[in-house]
């Protein structure tokens, strides 16, 4: 069960200016039924350019809603600019809080003003999309927003970051990538770089090797195909070369297009050798959902 | 405000007669059954009268049964066990609907050089025989299948599956934490080598499970130490919890036709109104073999949480496989194997009855189910006014 604050609870069981406006100045949307919450945000103006009204619609959990709820009463009475400068903690403090899972609710929160602003002043795109990089494809996080939040939240850890922007939290393939966002953009305030972790100092002896490509396969390739019902399997290591056969639905997935051979590949290099690369195993990866001989 | 409790899948009410018996075991009766003294030795046969109330319900010789500390303990020790007494075979089959006391220990088994087959199933939950038989070779140790679903209630013929898996040579295990006490069971007639339970599901307090090892059965011992539990596993035995076991297994029996009659009217009950009286609302799993206490509705457009929360004010207990419940981000990986549709699974409720809900408890669900529903859906972008 979460702990929600009594004024989450309050804003969910008695949320405020629902609805949509008609001929609203702004609109902005983001989310989807399939993450499981989206919210759709529109407001209006007044003649000295102040939020007159603002109405939402969320599909979501609690937390979602209430964050909904706050928001539009936030924003009315600001002029944009003053609208623009909310954060994802502003409307998480209005709340007295939210649990750490839940502050990605926050987040959609404050993507959502940001969209209707832009649509009001550009009168383009309604909807919260994609700038730069895509780091987590199971969600759609870019880069630009991963290091928002952790700027904006100041996160250390790949778990802060799932909550609040939900990067990460699916597959988990993208770990590493958020790891070193968050390196990179805390290393920069304390003004250091930090070291990239050491590698293997002496040489692996063959055994040693295959046990490191075995384990590095269970605890940080394994996990992530899993997490999309699929599999994969270490079949040989004949000197640098690892081969593999993926399973299950790893072969139809989506994320087909960064080549899962690829991000093995890169992984192993990470944690094991530099010296590593990946050939996939075609002939046994051609068996139908998780069939082996 | 009263509190209508429809997660009886999650945990049970300890039964009043149950409690009675346990009572005195605390502050009188507190003796070790391995003691030489009367005192303890007397709470010998306490053990062994829970031991064969247990076999009463199961059908099965009470020697068969070993008391464990719940229904984790048990799946645990069953595959585990099993792989340790078969070291030379490398093969396991589940499927992708296990609860995680079994999922969770076939994937980790992954790592010490198992293959593990997962088994699909269909958009009603349903197992392919087909499937199962094609899979299970020379090397397979090991066929652990549940009998009924925690989220669907979904019940599969294991009667048939242990009978064909038995039949090729290969040890069969069931976790069964749903099913004991609500289905009937005779394993003396059936081809199951081990059987899970877990006592807080009927109404025996947690902190108790069993599992059923039929004679003949290699199994290596999951817990070293004393003697106990035949040397299985070891460690005194937790008295006041299989003695509460024992009779909760004895009421189950008594009372299994009920369940399958008057909690099943009621269940259908419920299920009936709210997929009638709501919209865009449907049904998951197989509505035939299903367990007749447990009913999981997907309500479209709207999220699991906020319905529980919506739920619980009006103090109705019931449980979702949605996303935001479990912390995670992703929902219900049942739902998800039977292919339910993302939209409809981030809105799907479980409700799972007992002996002690009343029908006006369903009357009074029924009452608010839509008006929740459609509170929702005001909110919700997704449906157009």
């Amino acid at each position: 069960m979460w702990e929600y604050t009594d004024k989450v609870k309050e804003h969910f069981f008695n949320p405020r200016n629902v609805g949509e406006i008609k001929d609203p100045d702004g609109t902005g949307e983001v989310g989807s039924l399939a993450c499981g919450d989206a919210l759709k945000l529109t407001f209006k103006l007044d003649k000295n350019g102040k939020i007159a009204d603002a109405k939402f619609k969320t599909f979501g959990c609690a937390s979602a809603i209430a964050t909904s709820s706050v928001l539009t009463d936030m924003i009315k009475g600001l002029t944009l600019e003053e609208a623009a400068k909310i954060t994802n903690r502003d409307i998480a403090n209005y709340l007295g809080g939210l649990p750490e899972q839940k502050m990605h609710c926050s987040v959609m929160g404050r993507e959502a003003l940001e969209a209707a602003i832009e649509n009001y002043r550009t009168g383009g795109r309604k909807k919260h999309e994609l700038e730069g990089n895509v780091v987590c494809t199971c969600f759609g996080v870019t880069e630009n927003e991963i290091e928002r939040v952790i700027r904006e939240n100041d996160l250390t850890t790949v778990e802060q970051v799932t909550n609040y922007c939900k990067a990460g939290g699916g597959c988990g393939g993208c770990q590493g990538q958020i790891e070193k966002l968050i390196e990179k953009i805390q290393g920069d305030k304390a003004g250091q770089v930090i070291e990239p972790a050491p590698r293997w100092a002496s040489k692996l002896t063959n055994i040693q090797k295959i046990q490191l490509i075995q384990q590095t396969i269970n605890e940080q390739i394994r996990p992530a195909l899993r997490a999309h019902g699929g599999n994969i399997e270490l079949i040989d290591v004949e000197g640098d070369k690892v081969i593999v056969a993926f399973r299950g639905m790893c072969a139809q997935c989506h994320l087909a297009e960064f080549t899962m051979k690829d991000v093995v590949e890169a992984k192993l290099r990470e944690f094991v050798s530099d010296e590593l690369f990946v050939e996939e195993d075609r002939e046994s990866a051609q068996q139908p959902h998780n069939h082996r001989e | 405000m009263k509190t209508i409790y429809f997660d009886n899948n999650a945990t049970t009410k300890v039964a009043e007669e149950v409690l009675e018996e346990m009572k005195p075991l605390f502050c009188e009766l507190y003796g070790n059954p391995s003691s030489m003294h009367t005192f303890g030795g007397q709470i010998g046969r306490k053990i062994r009268k829970a031991r064969e109330q247990v076999a009463g319900l199961l059908g099965c010789d009470p020697s068969e049964i070993i008391f464990t500390s719940c229904g984790t303990e048990s799946d645990n020790a069953a595959v585990k066990g099993t792989l340790a007494a078969a070291p030379n075979k490398r093969k396991v089959i589940t499927t992708r609907v296990e609860h995680p006391a079994v999922l969770a220990v076939c994937r980790e088994l992954e790592n010490h050089g198992y293959t593990v087959v997962e088994l699909s199933v269909d958009k009603q939950g349903r197992l392919d025989m087909a499937e199962l038989e094609e899979q299970i070779d020379d090397d397979t140790v090991l066929v652990t299948i549940m009998y009924a679903n925690n989220e669907t209630g979904v019940v599969f013929p294991i009667d048939k599956i242990a009978e064909l898996v038995t039949t090729r040579g290969v040890v069969f295990h069931t976790d069964a934490v749903q099913a004991v006490g609500k289905i009937p069971l005779n394993l003396s007639k059936s081809s199951i080598d081990l059987l899970s339970l877990s006592g807080h599901k009927l109404h025996a307090p947690k902190g108790i499970g069993a599992l059923y090892v039929r004679k003949g059965t290699r199994l290596a011992p999951f817990m070293l130490g004393g003697h106990q539990e035949a040397g299985k596993r070891a460690g005194t035995e937790n008295v006041p919890g299989i003695v509460g076991l024992g009779v909760a297994c004895e009421l189950a029996a008594k009372n299994i036709k009920e369940e399958n009659d008057r909690v099943k009217y009621l269940r259908d009950k419920l299920e009936n109104a709210i997929l009638e009286q709501c919209p865009d609302s449907m049904l998951n799993g197989d509505k035939e073999n299903r367990l007749p206490n447990t009913s999981n509705i997907s309500f479209e457009f709207i999220e699991g949480e906020a319905i529980l929360l919506m739920l619980d004010k009006y103090g109705i207990c019931a449980s979702s496989g949605s996303a935001c419940t479990s912390g995670s981000l992703e929902p219900s990986h049942v739902l998800r194997a039977m292919g339910v549709p993302f939209t409809a699974a981030h809105g799907s409720i479980r409700f799972s009855l007992s002996r002690y809900n009343t029908e006006e408890e369903v009357y009074y669900t029924i009452e608010k189910m839509p008006e929740i529903v459609n509170r929702l859906r005001e909110l919700s972008p997704f449906v157009a006014k």
